[in-house]
């Protein structure tokens, strides 16, 4: 069984397939990206990994199990993690607060335990604190830590909802447009992480992404979409060759 | 200016930042147990009521100021608090015993108010908690062999290990104070773990929340259900105040009282609960000194400019007329609130917040360090 495979995915609202029969599967350490033309269904397929969308038909297994039926606030846990194309934040929190919901899936400790602050509660958060602070290092986030999100510029929190997502110790993290909304720079330092976070932290990284640049530095294999169907997959070299997609770009 | 330099996870975990801290909250707990024998009766009597509804505010404060479910139901919540020890009282059951057994009631009932909640938002679930106050208002004039229906329950004086806390003793008072302090801290702890901060995520972003692990259904009950508790523990003590208790002491006034006083207070923080307080315990007597004083001194003013004494009494009678008119405790209310949302949002605590920041960098002080952003970036969003 492969590390993460979705298995002929649909998802229909009302008359409009978002996703029609999709299937693709993603092996253990590779940088896997979906693209497409707008409302082509990356983002849906997104939402149907992350559980926010029942899919209409289909099946979604990680790691060997189906995960086509787990609540949404269990994916976490399995080691799904992923961020958002319009960023979602905690806005009125410090960032530091922000990675730490980061760490919410591997909470121990009771609620009561917690009302009373126990030594047990404390060392936790102890060991919390001192997982976001690799994180908070791995990418650069020091000058950040006790500011509050909703003062910092676009590009910064784009890095922190990364941030956030690695805090989970995923084994796959899901990148939703990482470069939207950043300059030339920004994007080039995206870049890095990105692979860092591969090669470094041995995560496995399945993306959503329009910045053909990016897309081509960084990526192992890409999956070509429009209208909720599979154009072309493979390297980004052969999906941009392709004619089906260049007509989807393009027009014919 | 005061620079931490922090050397240790344990400075971001504690209560107490640093020693500065330490001083000023000292002095306030100092202040706090010297007042019985420094203040007059009144003023004690006051007192006790500011740290009542300070109770309630860090509850609602929880509730709406961290999780973001508001909530017009919570007079309903302390009313149970109340006829719970009224009746636990009258049937011989000790206060050791029904203080923790009314808070568990509540926060029971509390946690069946949630389960709507999940449902609801905003607008829709402030419908709901008010349609649950006039539900649970209902019951406690009609359940007569319990509540005594409308003629009201006399309530007596609290009894400790059989030792009487009459309502103005000192004991009573520091026994408030004491629950109030136990609630800030509760309150202060659940904020610096993880279920505190599960509670601001999902006021935040439910969606995020969700993708980070946060199961969305059992923090909103969870949320409904220490606040309710917290406020039911709040109606024992109430009940114990007041010695007598009936159902329209619990109107839909009284749970907006407990609303104005985390707006008023800064719905951001458990200072705001208390800020909050003051302000609306301090508020009443001073209405209630205006409505007698107002018309009194317009008529001696029109008087020394010139106007015929008949028509100033005349001015002074109108005056009282409107001064003592239904409702206009609730329009003036409704005013500060309108007020307070337009021009100071952060509340008491928020322009407290901007005092000491003004001082601490003192010709440095920008005001747009407050000015408020709009975020256009709101659009896709999936609850």
């Amino acid at each position: 069984m492969s590390f993460f495979t979705v298995d002929s995915i649909s998802l229909q609202f009302g008359g409009l397939k978002a996703v029609d029969n999709v299937s693709f599967s993603v092996t253990k350490g590779e940088i896997f990206t979906i693209i497409g033309p707008n409302g082509a269904g990356k983002t849906s397929i997104f939402n149907l990994i992350s559980r926010l969308y029942d899919p209409t038909s289909g099946k979604l297994f990680f790691e060997g199990t189906d995960i086509t039926e787990v609540p949404p606030h269990r994916i976490a846990k399995l080691g799904i993690a992923r961020t958002f194309q319009n960023i979602e934040l905690f806005e009125n929190a410090s960032m530091l607060a922000n990675l730490l919901v980061g760490r919410h899936c591997h909470a121990t400790t009771q609620m009561w335990q917690e009302m009373l602050f126990l030594p047990s509660v404390r060392r936790a958060e102890r060991d919390h604190r001192r997982k976001v602070e690799e994180v908070i290092e791995f990418l650069d986030l020091q000058a950040y830590r006790d500011k509050l999100i909703a003062g910092l510029p676009y590009g910064v929190r784009k890095v922190i909802e990364v941030a956030r997502a690695l805090c989970s110790e995923p084994k796959l993290i899901l990148l939703d447009e990482p470069s939207s909304g950043l300059n030339v720079e920004e994007t080039d330092d995206m870049s890095f992480w990105i692979r860092d976070i591969r090669s470094e932290l041995g995560i496995t990284v399945l993306m959503v992404e329009h910045d053909m640049t990016l897309v081509n530095r960084v990526s192992d294999r890409v999956l070509a979409l429009n209208y909720g169907k599979v154009l072309a997959s493979g390297t980004p070299a052969e999906v941009q060759a392709h004619p089906d997609v260049i007509a989807a770009y393009l027009g014919t | 200016m005061r620079f931490i330099f922090k050397t240790d996870y344990d400075q971001d975990i504690r209560i107490l930042k640093h020693s500065g801290y330490w001083w000023s909250y000292g002095v306030l707990l100092a202040v706090l147990v010297a007042a019985p024998s420094l203040l007059g009766s009144y003023l004690q009597s006051q007192l006790v009521f500011v740290f009542i509804y300070a109770i309630v505010g860090v509850a609602l404060m929880i509730l709406t100021g961290f999780t973001g479910q508001a909530s017009l139901g919570h007079a309903a919540f302390l009313a149970i608090g109340a006829y719970t020890a009224g009746f636990m009282q009258s049937i011989g059951v000790p206060f050791i015993v029904y203080f923790p057994l009314a808070a568990v009631l509540t926060g029971v009932v509390g946690a069946l108010v949630g389960f709507p909640a999940l449902r609801l938002h905003g607008i829709y679930l402030v419908i709901a908690t008010i349609a649950f106050a006039f539900i649970v208002e209902e019951v406690l004039a009609r359940w007569e062999s319990v509540t005594h229906g409308n003629e009201g329950m006399r309530v007596r004086a609290l009894n400790l290990f059989g030792q009487p806390l009459p309502r103005d003793s000192d004991a009573f008072y520091f026994l408030c104070l004491l629950v109030l302090v136990g609630s800030v801290l509760l309150a202060l702890n659940l904020l610096r773990s993880p279920t505190g901060r599960a509670f601001v995520a999902i006021r935040d972003s439910e969606t995020a929340g969700k993708s980070m692990g946060i199961d969305l259904a059992a923090y909103k009950v969870k949320s409904f259900a220490i606040s309710a508790a917290i406020t039911g523990m709040a109606g024992v003590l109430f009940a114990h105040k007041m010695t007598f208790i009936s159902p329209e002491m619990f109107t839909l006034l009284l749970s907006i009282e407990f609303i104005m006083v985390i707006i008023i207070g800064g719905a951001f923080g458990v200072h705001g609960a208390i800020f909050g307080a003051i302000f609306i315990v301090m508020v009443d007597p001073f209405l209630t000194a205006l409505k007698d004083d107002v018309p009194v001194l317009v008529a001696s003013i029109a008087d020394s400019l010139g106007m015929a004494p008949e028509a100033a009494a005349q001015l002074r009678d109108k005056l009282a007329k409107i001064g003592s008119a239904a409702g206009l405790k609730g329009a003036i209310y409704g005013l500060i609130i309108m007020m307070f949302i337009l021009f100071e949002p952060y509340g008491l605590y928020g322009r407290w917040l901007k005092v000491k920041l003004f001082f601490q960098l003192f010709p440095l002080y920008k005001r747009a360090t407050f000015k408020r952003q709009k975020t256009y970036v709101k659009s896709e969003r999936n609850r």
